[in-house]
């Protein structure tokens, strides 16, 4: 300030301030000029950090207006603002000091109408529909008849009951209800909680696990029912495993949980139709079944009974099966005989032919061509030998002429004389060596004559034999059993007895009778 | 015919056994004793479907939640 004395600038009388009184000034004159001010504009960029505030720009073609929404005011919301959202915005003007900026604090937000709202959703349902949440080909099918049915709504007021009447009525099965805020800003949140919830049950855990859900929620105005066309439900409904029907307003609303939904169910009551099937019309399938059953089987017996029957009656008889064959045994059997005759005859006839050549003619032809060529042949044979033996004789007699007879007769002439020669010798040697052998013989006759044993018998001796053997000795005439005595003019024969004298007087002959040889 | 024991069969598997069985002894072109053996089957489908259906029993619990929303266990509904 002082400075501000001492060298003070001409036509600056105007008071000071500081950034802050400034800023201070500015915050007190806006906020008292626009305490409370509505503000139509598009959602621009929104942020919301974990302090839980949510900040969001408000714009039109020229501006841009900051907006804060506390977070207590946040949670309230019925519709959050999304980017490119038009909205009406209601809350007090404000600035911010410490960045020389103004903006809105809304106390509430709301789409800009029905248009802006439809506006929104058609945008939402664009960007599902082209990521394929609504793709027919994702629908799951219904169980035929869920065990268990997790409904999805509020535990009090007239949906819960209309459904449970109408399950009552068709099929009482099990129910599970997970209570939802059905508007309001916990809607979203809880209905998307409920779904997921339902599906991290596992089979069998603690609470059964229902396999078919319904979200369900009554008739309300469009805001009321804005819930089930946040994104989030939508999503969370699309990702359900379990199949699940919805059944939000009435027939003629249509929220965004719909289009990703299973099967959309106009009203509450139909999502309970669209649940469980009749059970009174399905004992009467059941029974109608049975009845099918017994009469399909009592009639396949029955028709193969009367197939049977008629099969049967087609049967031929077993005479007339066999008569046809025994007939063509008769007939075989006819022509067995003259079949067999016919087949001698024929083999007759070739052995004949066979045997033509063989028989008579040909064999007699040949003999007599071979005793024909035989007589041409002796024909030739007996001159042929006489030409031969004429021709030896030639040749003989030319041998004959050849020999010089006179010669030979000359020569034999000769022999015959020098043999006759020889032979008178010969003839006279002989004589007179025959007339010296002859008197030789007789000197030797004589002597033996004289000599031999015979003679001396003569003069008494004799001779002892026995057995064809000489006895010479005592001995020898002991042994023996016969003894023969030879005296000179003949023998006496002895058996057994022995004279003593006898046996002294019997002599050893000098000499054994026979004679030595003539030579 | 399925693989899948009767007894395990859930009702609409019963019913379209069932349905199929009916169906192959109408048409008649079954042998006469695969009719019986599918007849006996029928039977039994039959018995397992109306069992299912006996077993029709109303029972409705809501689930309590806890803070954060999880469930915490159930509580039975009446008077709805």
């Amino acid at each position: 300030m002082s400075d501000l004395f001492e060298e003070p600038e001409t036509g600056v009388n105007a008071p000071e301030f500081t950034v802050t009184e400034i800023s201070g000034a500015v915050k007190r004159t806006i906020e008292g000029s626009f305490s409370r001010v509505r503000v139509r504009g598009e959602v621009g960029r929104v942020s919301k950090p974990r302090s839980g505030h949510l900040y969001l720009d408000l714009k039109d073609d020229r501006s841009v207006l900051s907006g804060i929404i506390w977070k207590g005011v946040a949670s309230k919301l019925q519709t959050l603002p999304e980017e490119g959202m038009e909205v009406i915005a209601t809350g007090k003007l404000t600035t911010f000091g410490g960045q020389s900026k103004y903006q809105m604090v809304i106390e509430d937000i709301a789409p800009a109408g029905m248009g802006a709202l439809m506006a929104m959703l058609e945008k939402r349902k664009a960007l599902l529909a082209s990521e394929g949440l609504f793709a027919p080909e994702r629908k799951k099918p219904l169980p035929y008849l869920p065990e268990v049915i997790g409904v999805v709504t509020s535990p009090s007021g007239a949906v819960i009951r209309d459904i449970l009447h109408r399950l009552r009525d068709r099929f009482p099965r099990k129910v599970l209800i997970w209570p939802v805020a059905v508007q309001g800003a916990k809607c979203a949140p809880e209905v998307v909680n409920a779904i997921n919830g339902f599906n991290a049950m596992t089979p069998g855990g603690a609470l059964p696990r229902p396999d078919l859900l319904i979200v369900a929620r009554g008739g309300g105005s469009i805001e009321d029912l804005w819930g089930f066309n946040e994104e989030s439900v939508a999503r969370a409904a699309a990702d359900s495993e379990i199949p699940l029907i919805s059944a939000v307003g009435h027939e003629t609303d249509t929220t965004l949980i719909d289009f990703v939904s299973d099967r959309r169910a106009p009203t509450p009551t139909a999502a309970a139709e669209h649940a469980v099937p009749v059970r009174l019309e399905l004992l009467n399938w059941v029974s109608e079944q049975d009845a099918r059953l017994t009469r399909a089987l009592t009639q396949a017996v029955s028709q193969r009974g009367q197939r049977l029957r008629d099969v049967a009656r087609a049967l031929p008889k077993p005479e007339a099966l066999i008569e046809t064959a025994s007939q063509r045994l008769d007939v075989a059997t006819a022509r067995l005989d003259p079949a067999l005759r016919q087949t001698v005859q024929v083999k007759r006839i070739a052995l004949e032919q066979r045997s033509a050549p063989l028989k008579g003619g040909a064999l007699m032809q040949r003999v007599r061509h071979e005793q024909d060529r035989l007589k041409v042949l002796s024909g030739r044979a007996a001159p042929g030998l006489s030409r031969s033996v004429q021709q030896k004789r030639q040749s003989l007699d030319q041998r004959i002429a050849r020999l010089r007879i006179p010669v030979l007769i000359q020569d034999i002439e000769r022999k015959k004389e020098k043999l006759n020669t020889i032979s008178r010798r010969f003839s006279l040697q002989g004589k007179t060596q025959l007339s010296k052998w002859e008197a030789k013989l007789d000197a030797v006759t004589r002597m033996h004559q004289t000599l031999g044993y015979k003679e001396t018998l003569k003069r008494g001796y004799a001779v002892v034999h026995s057995d064809d053997q000489v006895i010479t000795s005592k001995s020898a005439a002991e042994k023996a059993t016969a003894l023969e005595i030879e005296f000179h003019d003949g023998r006496v024969a002895f058996a057994e007895e022995k004279t003593k004298t006898a046996a002294k007087s019997v002599k050893k002959p000098t000499k054994p009778p026979e004679q030595g040889s003539l030579f | 015919m399925s693989e899948k024991a009767v007894e395990e069969m859930s009702f609409e598997e019963a019913m379209a056994a069932l349905e199929g069985v009916v169906g192959q002894l109408e048409r008649g072109d079954v042998p006469l004793d695969q009719s019986i053996t599918l007849y006996e089957r029928g039977a039994e489908l039959k018995k397992r479907c109306e069992a299912k259906l006996k077993e029709a029993e109303e029972k409705v619990h809501a689930i309590t939640l806890g803070e954060g929303g999880q469930p915490t266990g159930t509580k039975p509904v009446e008077g709805l």
